[in-house]
C-alpha cells in the first residue's frame, strides 16, 4: 500500500476512536446520573454517593482543559437539576465550578498520583457541597442545614470510592 | 477587548457559563416557571434507560421468584399425594392468603374498591437532588396524568404528582419538608395540615389548637380542604402529641409506606369518601347490680335523675316548644326569623314556681 493512502487512512482512524471516545464519555456521564436516580432506591445510602460529581473532576482532572471541564460540568450539572426538583442551574453552576478549578488544578500537578486524587476529591466534594448550600441559600431563600462534621465524612467517603473509580477509568483509557 | 478574550480565554469562558446559568436561575424565579425543554431531553435521555433496567429488574425477581415457588409446589405436590385431603385443603387456603398478600394484586383489588378513578404505576428512579423525596413514576401525560394529582398506596397517601413528561412523571412525596395536605382526625375531627419531615416514615400535623384534642394511636385521614387528596384516605396514626406555645406538636407513623413503595396507584379521578368511624377504644365498664332493697336503711335510693341529662338550657328550650306548640310557630328554626328570645314569656306559659321550703 502506498503511503498516501496510510496518510489518508490514519485521521479517519483517529477521528473514529476520538467519536468513540466522546460516545463513551457521554456515556459514562449518563450512566452517573443513572446510577444517582435507579440504585440509590434500592440502598438508600448510596444517595450520598455523588458518582457525577466524582466523573466530573476525573475528566477534567484528564482533558487538563478548564474550558472543557467548565462545560463537562455544566452539561453533568444541568442533567441532574433536570432529575430533581430544584431551579435548573444550582448543580450546573456548582459542577461548572468544579470542573473548571479541578482542569487549573491537573495544569499545575500531576493527576496520577492516587493520594493526591483523594485529596482533590474530597476538597471537591466538600466544596460542591458547601458552594451549594451557600447558593441555595443566598440565591433561593431556602433553609438547608450544612452539617459541617457529615459533609467531611461523606467528603472522605466519596474521595476514597473516586479513587477507585479513577482505576477503572484510567483502564478504560478513556480520555477524550 | 480581543486582547481580553485571549490571553483570558478559559476565564472568560467559565464567567459566560456560569452567567448563562445565573439568567436562567433568575427568569426561573422571577417567572416562576419551569423551562421544560431541558427538563424534557434530560428525562428523555436518563428515564428511558431507567425503565428498561426496572424492568429487568422485575424480570429477573418474578423469574427467580417463579422458579422457587414452582420447586415448592413440586415438593408441595410429593407431599400432598401421601397425606390425607384435610392437608390439601390446608394447602390451598394457604395458597390463598399467599396471593392475596401479593402486592401487585391487593393493589389490583384496591384499584377495583376505590371509589375514585386510579392508574397503576411503577417507580422507577429517585431524584438526584438534595436530601431528595421525590421519584419518577413509569407514567405520564400519555396515560392521562397531570400535575397536581395525588399518588396513594392501598395503605394511605404516597405524594402528588408534580411534574409530567410523555412517559413519565416527576412525584412529590408525602416525606418531603415541603409537602402539605389537608386532615382530619377520625375520632375528634379535629382539621389540620399534614407536613413532611424529610425523612422516611413519620411526618407531623400542623395548625391543632392547644385546646383540641387529639391523643396518641388516634388516626388521621384526608380531609378533602386541598383540593388534591380525596376526603377520607388514612395518612397515618399519631405517635406523639405534645403541648406548644399555640398549637399542639403531633407526630403520625405513616400508613402509605408500610409495605414499601414500588407500585403506586395516581388519582385520576378523585371521589371523596367518609371518615371510617372509630372502633370503640374500650369496652364499657361493667357495672354490678345495684344493692337490694334493705328496710333497715328505709326507702331505697332514687337515682337523680334517670332520663336524658337535663341543664337549664333544655328546660327553656322545652318550654319554647310548648310555646311553639301552643302559638303554631316553630322557635329556634331558621327561615321563619329567628326566635326573639328576650320577649318576655306569658304568664300561663311560666312554669309553676315552687314555693321554697325553709
Amino acid at each position: 500500500m502506498s503511503g498516501f493512502s496510510q496518510q489518508y487512512r490514519e485521521p479517519l482512524r483517529k477521528e473514529r476512536s476520538s467519536m468513540l471516545n466522546v460516545a463513551v464519555i457521554a456515556g459514562i456521564a449518563l450512566l452517573s446520573i443513572l446510577f444517582r436516580v435507579y440504585v440509590s432506591r434500592f440502598v438508600p445510602y448510596l444517595q450520598y454517593l455523588e458518582l457525577p460529581l466524582l466523573v466530573t473532576v476525573y475528566f477534567s482532572l484528564m482533558w487538563r482543559s478548564p474550558i472543557a471541564g467548565a462545560l463537562f460540568g455544566a452539561t453533568v450539572g444541568l442533567a441532574q437539576d433536570s432529575l430533581s426538583h430544584h431551579l435548573l442551574g444550582m448543580f450546573g453552576i456548582v459542577k461548572t465550578l468544579v470542573g473548571y478549578f479541578a482542569a487549573s488544578v491537573s495544569l499545575r500537578v500531576d493527576v496520577g498520583n492516587p493520594l493526591l486524587r483523594l485529596v482533590l476529591g474530597f476538597f471537591f466534594f466538600f466544596f460542591h457541597q458547601l458552594l451549594y448550600w451557600v447558593m441555595a441559600r443566598a440565591m433561593l431563600g431556602e433553609a438547608l442545614d450544612f452539617e459541617v462534621p457529615q459533609a467531611l465524612v461523606l467528603a472522605m467517603l466519596n474521595a476514597i470510592v473516586g479513587v477507585f473509580l479513577y482505576q477503572l477509568l484510567d483502564r478504560l483509557k478513556v480520555t477524550g | 477587548m480581543e486582547f481580553f478574550l485571549s490571553r483570558y480565554r478559559n476565564l472568560s469562558v467559565l464567567v459566560a457559563v456560569i452567567l448563562a446559568q445565573l439568567v436562567l436561575l433568575a427568569y426561573q424565579v422571577r417567572t416562576n416557571g419551569d423551562v421544560r425543554l431541558i427538563r424534557v431531553w434530560a428525562v428523555g435521555a436518563v428515564m428511558p434507560l431507567a425503565r428498561v433496567i426496572e424492568g429487568g429488574r422485575i424480570s429477573v425477581s418474578h423469574f427467580f421468584s417463579d422458579y422457587f415457588v414452582l420447586l415448592d409446589v413440586r415438593e408441595e405436590n410429593k407431599r400432598l399425594k401421601s397425606e390425607l385431603d384435610r392437608v390439601k385443603m390446608d394447602n390451598q387456603y394457604l395458597r390463598a392468603e399467599l396471593s392475596t398478600a401479593d402486592r401487585a394484586k391487593s393493589l389490583a383489588i384496591f384499584q377495583a374498591h376505590s371509589p375514585s378513578k386510579t392508574v397503576g404505576a411503577h417507580i422507577i428512579g429517585n431524584d438526584t437532588g438534595v436530601g431528595a423525596k421525590d421519584v419518577f413514576i413509569d407514567r405520564g401525560s400519555s396515560s392521562g396524568i397531570e400535575p397536581g394529582m395525588a399518588v396513594i398506596t392501598p395503605d394511605g397517601i404516597a405524594g402528588k404528582v408534580t411534574k409530567v413528561f410523555s412517559g413519565q412523571s416527576q412525584v412529590m412525596l408525602v416525606t418531603d419538608g415541603t409537602f402539605a395536605a389537608g386532615v382530619i382526625s377520625q375520632t375528634n375531627r379535629v382539621h389540620g395540615v399534614f407536613r413532611g419531615q424529610g425523612f422516611e416514615g413519620s411526618g407531623r400535623i400542623e395548625h391543632v389548637q392547644n385546646e383540641q384534642k387529639v391523643d396518641p394511636g388516634e388516626w388521621f385521614y384526608t380531609s378533602g380542604d386541598d383540593r388534591i387528596f380525596p376526603k377520607g384516605l388514612p395518612v397515618g396514626e399519631v405517635t406523639a402529641v405534645h403541648q406548644g406555645k399555640t398549637e399542639k406538636e403531633i407526630y403520625i407513623s405513616l400508613s402509605g409506606f408500610k409495605n414499601g413503595l414500588e407500585e403506586v396507584l395516581i388519582i385520576v379521578e378523585g371521589v371523596h369518601a367518609p371518615i371510617p368511624s372509630a372502633a370503640a377504644s374500650a369496652d364499657p365498664p361493667r357495672l354490678l347490680p345495684p344493692p337490694p332493697f334493705d328496710p333497715a336503711d328505709g326507702a331505697p335510693v332514687q337515682p337523680l335523675q334517670t332520663g336524658p341529662i337535663s341543664t337549664d338550657a333544655d328546660r327553656v328550650k322545652e318550654q319554647y316548644r310548648k310555646l311553639g306548640v301552643q302559638e303554631g310557630h316553630p322557635y329556634g328554626e331558621r327561615g321563619n326569623g329567628a326566635p326573639n328570645y328576650n320577649t318576655p314569656l306569658k304568664q300561663d306559659a311560666r312554669p309553676e314556681a315552687k314555693p321554697e321550703k325553709p
